[in-house]
């Protein structure tokens, strides 16, 4: 099956496919004709295009007051971007790369975060950060990490991952059409990746988990990346007449709880993988809610979580890539769930 | 050929009734904040609070050719800019008591203050938190081809944040029509301007950012409304920002934690001699704006204002706790 495709059984042949970043380029471009009022904000998003050029030319179609390169000044910038929002523009605003995110954490938790809720409903921040993020490029500990779960800790804000072109162009049209504050998780890798995106204007769903593998032996959560993983090694598995359900966790907060819940009382065993950090991330949320609602009755081995590696990121590419869960990894997990070998 | 007018800037600027009508609302920050430290004191409100008796002109004297669609931000000593800016002081009240009825129906207290439909911002309970913000606003007035303003309050302590440095690079990169009013009080809590900053006037550092910085004495309030006019007609002109910084001292705490152990009674008591409001007070009765008579029935009128604002916020319903986590997010 491909992997990068919703429901490939229902789709007809000849779609029209687009990489990653070129989706959500079409979703920038379809959301600034649309709309005068969204404007692009980041570092080197101009004529340089962006550290990985998905904003590539459209500086070239808007013009740089609307595609704005800001100087190297993350809190600054993404501040500026706030406060924007907060005064009728709906600004994207890029971070080179989620690590940087760290430095503007005041505007985004403190601010943007809780304005709405301080000021009593009387505040809206319709703003959208987007932020490149995840291991596998050789950048080392400063430029490869996961934080995602990080912002699942702030009420607030809503946090996306989109794992697919499709994906990547309906939840950042989806995200400028929610007023209130949205971070989307790109992963470096997928960059380029391609896939059937639909034309036009359309919206994926905020805070909706997606089935995109059925089985009936585990089910194993992933999103982004993750998710390619497991979709592959959940095809490995059928060899030995394991039949896993893969849920693509396309959102992080809000989370999909009666998906999830829906696919561990069908399965009995529930493994969670992400590339963040293993502990305190968003295996331990996921195990948690788990834990505490009906389907605990339903398991019927521990909960697995399969997560980085308690590391920073390594440089060295065997390292890296023993740092964070692959193909090989999750299905040898998986095994050892299904046999209760855990 | 005619006389030059001689009389302070705020005198031969405004008409009478806006010069009374200051008056009456540094007056009114004066009252709120001391019925605010009273009711405390009574166990009336909880939290804390950071008051800026004795900042009145410069929180007044900023906002005098503000509109409501100008804007501004303010800081964790912002009620004094809440009521300059034009914010009823029954709402505020009853925001610090924590009311429905409140400006942020309860939720924010104290240092959230706001009301964003008259072009209030906000207070901000993090030092340098509104000046990206600010930034951001003026933005959102140059793109939406507005003459809107921004007047972005902050104290000394925030000077030496990495957000105001970039707030002011961007501002001055972008020619955005910002006012970047520093209220340099002396100290960053305990610390004073000499051992926190590096520069003598915190408005010299516009230097850095190829803006004007002025420096007046944030005490007059003539002095105060000057430098800020000619800011304001920049920013409104399209020719960008500009920093001034108002020389000025809080009589109270810096919270109620406050122990004045970092400075002397004598220097306390040598600026209560410069009471920004007395000075604006005795100006206007100088030069025939008021009489003494008058200039007592503006003070009753804000002690009324004052007294009435707290019994409507006792009167308000507290919020429903059922209601502890609505606006996190925008409703259906």
């Amino acid at each position: 099956m491909n992997a990068m495709t919703d429901k490939p059984s229902s789709q007809p042949q000849n779609l029209r496919t687009l990489s990653y970043s070129e989706a959500i380029r079409e979703a920038m471009a379809i959301a600034m004709e649309a709309d005068p009022t969204v404007i692009l904000m980041g570092e080197d998003i101009g004529v340089y295009g962006g550290a990985f050029q998905v904003t590539l030319d459209l500086v070239d179609r808007f013009g740089t007051d609307r595609v704005m390169d800001t100087p190297i000044s993350e809190l600054g910038g993404a501040g500026v971007a706030v406060g924007a929002a907060l005064t009728g523009l709906k600004p994207i605003f890029e971070f080179q790369f989620s690590d940087f995110a760290m430095l503007a954490m005041e505007q985004i938790v403190n601010q943007a975060a809780k304005l709405r809720y301080m000021l009593g409903g009387e505040a809206s921040v319709p703003v959208v950060f987007r932020l490149p993020a995840g291991s596998g490029t050789g950048a080392a500990a400063q430029h490869s990490q996961s934080i995602e779960a990080w912002f699942g800790h702030v009420p607030g804000l809503k946090v996306l991952q989109p794992a697919t072109p499709e994906d990547a162009k309906g939840m950042l049209l989806a995200a400028l059409a929610d007023p209130d504050p949205v971070m989307i998780f790109e992963h470096k890798l997928l960059y380029k990746m391609k896939g059937h995106v639909p034309e036009g204007s359309y919206l994926t769903p905020v805070g909706k988990a997606l089935v995109r593998r059925e089985g009936t032996d585990v089910t194993i959560v992933a999103g982004s990346i993750m998710l390619h993983r497991a979709l592959e090694a959940a095809e490995q598995l059928t060899k030995d007449g394991i039949n896993a359900e893969v849920i693509d966790l396309r959102c992080i907060r809000p989370i999909d709880h009666e998906t999830i819940l829906a696919s561990v009382r069908k399965t009995g065993k529930l493994m969670v993988v992400y590339e963040g950090v293993k502990a305190f991330g968003v295996g331990a949320e996921i195990s948690a809610m788990v834990a505490e609602s009906d389907a605990f009755d339903f398991l019927d081995a521990p909960i697995l979580r399969l997560g980085a590696a308690d590391a920073p990121v390594p440089y060295n590419p065997d390292l890296e890539r023993a740092s964070v869960p692959q193909v090989d990894s999750i299905e040898a997990a998986a095994r050892r769930l299904t046999r209760r070998e855990v | 050929m005619t006389q030059p007018d001689n009389r302070p800037f705020a005198i031969r600027t405004y008409a009478p009734d806006q010069l009374r009508e200051a008056l009456k609302r540094m007056y009114l920050i004066r009252r709120f904040e001391e019925g605010a430290e009273d009711s405390y004191m009574r166990g009336l409100i909880h939290g804390t609070m950071h008051l800026s008796i004795g900042q009145e002109a410069s929180a007044m004297a900023s906002c005098m050719e503000l509109t409501d669609d100008d804007k501004i931000t303010s800081t964790h000593r912002g009620h004094g800019h809440c009521i300059a800016k034009g914010a009823e002081v029954g709402r505020m009240f009853a925001e610090f008591f924590g009311k429905e009825t409140g400006y942020c129906h309860g939720r924010g207290g104290s240092m959230h203050i706001a009301d964003v439909k008259t072009g209030n911002l906000g207070a901000n309970g993090i030092v340098g938190g509104g000046l990206p913000i600010a930034v951001g606003a003026a933005l959102s007035a140059k793109r939406l081809g507005k003459s809107d303003v921004t007047i972005c309050f902050f104290g000394d302590g925030a000077n030496n944040e990495g957000a105001f440095h970039e707030a002011l690079n961007m501002a001055s990169v972008w020619k955005l029509p910002v006012v970047f009013i520093c209220e340099n009080n002396g100290y960053g809590m305990s610390t004073s301007i000499a051992r926190s900053t590096s520069v003598k006037h915190i408005a010299d550092r516009a230097v850095a950012y190829s803006m004007p910085g002025v420096t007046v004495d944030g005490n007059d309030f003539s002095a105060v409304a000057e430098a800020v006019h000619h800011a304001v007609a920049r920013a409104r002109a399209g020719e960008g920002p500009s920093l001034v910084e108002n020389l000025t001292y809080r009589w109270r705490g810096h919270s109620k934690s406050d122990r004045n152990r970092y400075r002397t009674k004598e220097e306390i008591e040598e600026w209560m001699t410069r009471d920004p409001i007395a000075r604006f007070r005795a100006e206007l009765i100088a030069h025939g704006v008021l009489d003494e008579a008058s200039a007592d029935a503006i003070e009753a009128a804000a002690i009324a204002d004052m007294e009435a604002g707290i019994e409507f916020a006792k009167a308000s319903p507290a919020p429903s706790i059922s209601d502890v986590t609505r606006y996190v997010y925008a409703e259906n």
